[in-house]
C-alpha cells in the first residue's frame, strides 16, 4: 500500500514551508487571490455548496417516491424539486466540478507554469459563477421553478408563473464562468507550458481538459443565446418558439440540446482525464496506448457536436434526421471503447495497488460502461420510442453523471487532496466510503433500469402501485449513497487539521505536480522545471516497491 | 526579454512579452469563436424561419429602411479604416494620431448606434412594426404584406429576429465604444506606448469583428426585396 510508507509523523506537526495556504491569512487575501490553486479552493467551497443543495432535493424526491401517491409533497412541489435537482447539479455542480477545481489546480503545475494565462480573469470567472448561483438560490428562495433542468418551450416561455427568468438568468449567467474557465484553460496549455513539455508528453489529464475547454467555448454561448431567446420570448410575448405565434417548439430543442449534449462531455471528460491519471499511478505502468487516450478525448469533444438530435426522436424530428443522429451517437461509442479497453490494458500486469483514489478509478470505468452501453440502447431508434422519458434515461445518464463524473470527481478529490493541503485523509475510512459509495449508487440506480423498462415514466409524482418496491429499493439505495458522500466530508475536514504530514509525493505518482512541495509554494516550483521525460515514466526513478 | 519588445510590463505568470503577446492575441481570437457561436445560434434560427416563411421574411424586410441601413453600412466600414489605423499608429508610437483615430472611430460607432436607435428602431416603433409593442402595421405597409400574401405572425417573426439581431449587434458597438474609450483616456495619460500597443490591437480586432457580423446583417435583414 503507498500510503503506508509514509513513516508515522506526529500529527500536531505542522507545515511550516511557506506555501501557498500559508503565504497571506484574511478574508480578503481568498476574495482577492489570483493564484489559481486557491481559486480551485473558492471553487471547491462553492460546488460543494451547491452539491449539498442539489443533494437534499434529490433525498426529499427520492423520500416521496416511496409511496405510489407521493409521501410527503404535492405534486407541484415535486416539480419544483425535481427541476432545481437537475439545474443544480448539472450547472452548478457537475459543468465546474472537475473543470473548475482541479482543472484550476492541476493545469498549470502539471506543465510546469508558474499561473494560467490570466489569473485576473480566473478570479471574475469565480464572481461570475457564484453570481449566476446566487440567482439560482434567488428562484428556489422566492418559490422555485418547475420548467424541468431543460426549460422546454413553450412551457417556461407561455404556460408556467414559476421563477422561471431568475433561473434562466442563473444557468446564463454561470455559462460565462464556463466559457471563460475553458477559454483561459485553452490558452494556458498552449502558450504556458515549460520547456519540454511537448504535447504529447503531457499527462492524459490535460489533453481531456483541453478537450473539454474546447466544448465548453463553443457549446455554451449556443445555450446562451438560447436563454436569451427564452427570456425575450418569456417577456415580449413574442413567438419566437411558441407555435400559437408561429414559431418552432422544436427550434428550441435543437438549440438547447446543441449545447446539452456536449455539457455531457463537458461532465464525463474530465473525469475519464482524471482516471487516466490513477489507473497510470495506481498500476505504476504507462497507459497503454497513450496517443489513442489522448486523441480519443478529442474525438469525444468532435463528435459530441454532431449528436444532439438523439434527444429528439420522438418530439417531431424527422425520421431521416433521426437515423443520421442515431448512427453519429452510436459513433461516440468508439472514442470511449478505447479509453476504457486502453485503461484495462494498462491495469494488465501492472504492479497494482488499491488506494481509495484507485477504488474511484476502477468504481468509473465499470460504471461508465454500463452508462455507456445503455446509452447506445438509448441511441437505437426503434429502442427510443419505447424508453424515451421513462426511467430507463434517469438510470442511464445518473450511470454517466454520478457513476461516471462523479466517481472521477471523488478519485481526484482523493488523489490530489494531499497535495492540495499538504495532509493525509484516512485511508481506511476513505475505501469504506467508496465501496458504500458504490453499493448505494448501484442500489439506487439499477432498480431504476427495470423501472424505465417496465414503462415507468420519468417526471411524475405519482405512480402506479405495482411499481413501489423497486422505488423503496432505489431509496433505501439512496440513503445509502447519502451516507457514502457524508463520510468523505468528515475525514477531509478533519484531516486538515489532525492528518498526518502527505509529503511531496504520498503515492509516489509520476507527474510535475509531484515534484514540488504539498503544499505547493505560491508560485508552484521553485524554479521553472525542464521536462526530459515522457508522462507516467513509471520504472525510471521511483522505487517499485518499498 | 525579447527584442521586439524592450519594455513592456511582464505580468509575473509569463516569462517574457512575446509569451504575454501571444497568450493575449489567442486568448482574442478563442474569445471571438464564442461570439460566432453566439451570433450563430441568431443566424440559423433565421435561416430556420426564413425558409419557413419567405413570403412573410420579403414583406419583413420591406419594412426596413434600406437606405438607412446602406447608410450605417458606410459608417461601419469607415470605422474599420480608423480603427486599422489607430492600431497602425500604436505600432509606431505616434500618441496624437493614434488619439485622433481612436476618437473618430469612437464618433463614427456613435453615429451608427444613434441613427440605428432614432431613424429605424424608434421609427419602428411609431410606425407600429416593433414586435412585442402591439405589432400592427398600418397603410402602405400593411398593404405590401397583403400583396405578398404573407401571415402577419411570419412578418413579426421577421421583425423580431431584426430587433434580436440588430440589437444584439449594437450592445457589441456599445461595448466597444466602452472599449474605445478606455482606450483614448489611456492613451491621453501616455499609458500606451509602442512597445505596449497590443491592447489597441486587441480592441481593433473585436471591433473589426463586430463590422464583420454587420456586413452579414445588412444584406440578410436590409436586402431581401428592396422596396425603398
Ligand atoms: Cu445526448
Amino acid at each position: 500500500m503507498a500510503t503506508a510508507t509514509v513513516t508515522a509523523i506526529p500529527t500536531d506537526t505542522g507545515i511550516e514551508t511557506r506555501n501557498y495556504l500559508n503565504a497571506d491569512y484574511g478574508l480578503k487575501s481568498w476574495l482577492l487571490t489570483t493564484d489559481h490553486k486557491r481559486i480551485a479552493w473558492l471553487y471547491l467551497i462553492a460546488i460543494t455548496f451547491f452539491f449539498l443543495v442539489g443533494a437534499i432535493a434529490a433525498l426529499l424526491i427520492r423520500i416521496d417516491l416511496l409511496v405510489p401517491q407521493g409521501l410527503i409533497v404535492t405534486p407541484e412541489t415535486y416539480n419544483k424539486l425535481f427541476t432545481m435537482h437537475g439545474i443544480i447539479m448539472v450547472f452548478l455542480f457537475l459543468i465546474p466540478s472537475i473543470p473548475a477545481v482541479f482543472g484550476n489546480f492541476l493545469i498549470p503545475m502539471m506543465i510546469g507554469a508558474r499561473d494560467v494565462a490570466f489569473p485576473k480573469l480566473n478570479l471574475l470567472s469565480w464572481y461570475v459563477f457564484v453570481t449566476g448561483g446566487m440567482f439560482v438560490m434567488y428562484a428556489i428562495a422566492a418559490g422555485g421553478v418547475d420548467t424541468g433542468w431543460t426549460f422546454y418551450t413553450p412551457l417556461s416561455t407561455s404556460y408556467l408563473n414559476t421563477h422561471v427568468m431568475a433561473a434562466a438568468a442563473g444557468v446564463f449567467i454561470a455559462g460565462f464562468s464556463s466559457i471563460l474557465t475553458g477559454l483561459n484553460f485553452i490558452v494556458t496549455i498552449h502558450k504556458m507550458r515549460a520547456p519540454g513539455m511537448t504535447w504529447f508528453r503531457m499527462p492524459l489529464f490535460l489533453w481531456s481538459m483541453y478537450a473539454t475547454s474546447v466544448m465548453q467555448v463553443l457549446g455554451t454561448p449556443v445555450l446562451a443565446i438560447t436563454l436569451f431567446l427564452v427570456a425575450i420570448e418569456r417577456m415580449f410575448h413574442v413567438g419566437i418558439f411558441d407555435p400559437a405565434l408561429g414559431g418552432d417548439p422544436l427550434l428550441f430543442q435543437h438549440l438547447f440540446w446543441f449545447y446539452s449534449h456536449p455539457a455531457v462531455y463537458i461532465m464525463i471528460l474530465p473525469s475519464m482525464g482524471v482516471v487516466s491519471e490513477l489507473i497510470a499511478a495506481f498500476s505504476r505502468k504507462r497507459i497503454f496506448g497513450y496517443e489513442f487516450v489522448a486523441f480519443s478525448s478529442v474525438a469525444i469533444a468532435a463528435i459530441s457536436f454532431l449528436v444532439w438530435g438523439h434527444h429528439m426522436f420522438v418530439s417531431g424530428e424527422s425520421v431521416y434526421a433521426g437515423v443520421v443522429f442515431s448512427a453519429l451517437s452510436m459513433a461516440v461509442a468508439i472514442p470511449s471503447a478505447i479509453k476504457v479497453f486502453n485503461w484495462t490494458a494498462t491495469l494488465y500486469k501492472g504492479s497494482i495497488s488499491f488506494d481509495a483514489p484507485m477504488l474511484y478509478a476502477l468504481g468509473f470505468i465499470g460504471l461508465f460502461t454500463m452508462g455507456g452501453l445503455t446509452g447506445i440502447f438509448l441511441a437505437t431508434l426503434a429502442v427510443d420510442q419505447y424508453v424515451h422519458d421513462t426511467y430507463f434515461v434517469v438510470a442511464h445518464f445518473h450511470y454517466i453523471m454520478v457513476g461516471g463524473a462523479i466517481m472521477g470527481y471523488m478519485g481526484a478529490l482523493h488523489y490530489w487532496w494531499p497535495k492540495m493541503t499538504g495532509r493525509l485523509y484516512p485511508d481506511r475510512w476513505a475505501r469504506v466510503a467508496a465501496f458504500i459509495i458504490f453499493i448505494g449508487f448501484n442500489l439506487t440506480f439499477l432498480p431504476q433500469f427495470v423501472l424505465g423498462y417496465l414503462g415507468m415514466p420519468r417526471r411524475y409524482a405519482i405512480y402506479p402501485a405495482q411499481f413501489q418496491s423497486l422505488n423503496v429499493l432505489s431509496t433505501a439505495g439512496a440513503s445509502i449513497l447519502g451516507v457514502g458522500y457524508v463520510i468523505p466530508l468528515i475525514y477531509f475536514i478533519w484531516s486538515l487539521r489532525y492528518g498526518p504530514v502527505a509529503g511531496p509525493n504520498p503515492f509516489r505518482a509520476k507527474g510535475l505536480e509531484w515534484t514540488t512541495p504539498s503544499p505547493p509554494p505560491p508560485h508552484n516550483f521553485e524554479q521553472t522545471p525542464i521536462v526530459t521525460e515522457e508522462a507516467y515514466a513509471y520504472g525510471s526513478g521511483v522505487p517499485h516497491s518499498v | 526579454m525579447s527584442d521586439a519588445h524592450p519594455h513592456v510590463a511582464v505580468a509575473e505568470q509569463f516569462d517574457d512579452a512575446e509569451q504575454q503577446h501571444e497568450a493575449a492575441g489567442l486568448g482574442m481570437w478563442i474569445f471571438l469563436a464564442t461570439e460566432i457561436m453566439f451570433f450563430g445560434g441568431l443566424f440559423a434560427s433565421y435561416t430556420i424561419y426564413r425558409n419557413l416563411y419567405p413570403a412573410g421574411f420579403l414583406a419583413g424586410s420591406g419594412l426596413l429602411n434600406a437606405k438607412i441601413g446602406a447608410f450605417n453600412t458606410v459608417v461601419l466600414i469607415t470605422s474599420s479604416l480608423t480603427m486599422a489605423m489607430a492600431v497602425h499608429s500604436a505600432q509606431l508610437g505616434r500618441r496624437k494620431a493614434l488619439i485622433g483615430f481612436l476618437f473618430l472611430t469612437l464618433l463614427l460607432g456613435l453615429t451608427f448606434v444613434g441613427v440605428k436607435l432614432y431613424f429605424e428602431w424608434y421609427h419602428d416603433y411609431l410606425t407600429h412594426v416593433a414586435p412585442g409593442f402591439g405589432f400592427h402595421p398600418e397603410g402602405a405597409d400593411l398593404a405590401r404584406i397583403h400583396a405578398l400574401h404573407a401571415p402577419l405572425s411570419a412578418v413579426e417573426l421577421f421583425m423580431c429576429f431584426y430587433f434580436l439581431m440588430t440589437g444584439v449587434h449594437a450592445l457589441h458597438m456599445v461595448v466597444g465604444v466602452g472599449i474605445l474609450t478606455v482606450l483614448i483616456v489611456k492613451a491621453w495619460r501616455g499609458r500606451i506606448t509602442r512597445e505596449s500597443h497590443n491592447i489597441v490591437e486587441m480592441a481593433g480586432l473585436y471591433w473589426h469583428f463586430v463590422d464583420i457580423i454587420w456586413i452579414f446583417l445588412f444584406p440578410l435583414l436590409y436586402l431581401l426585396g428592396v422596396t425603398r
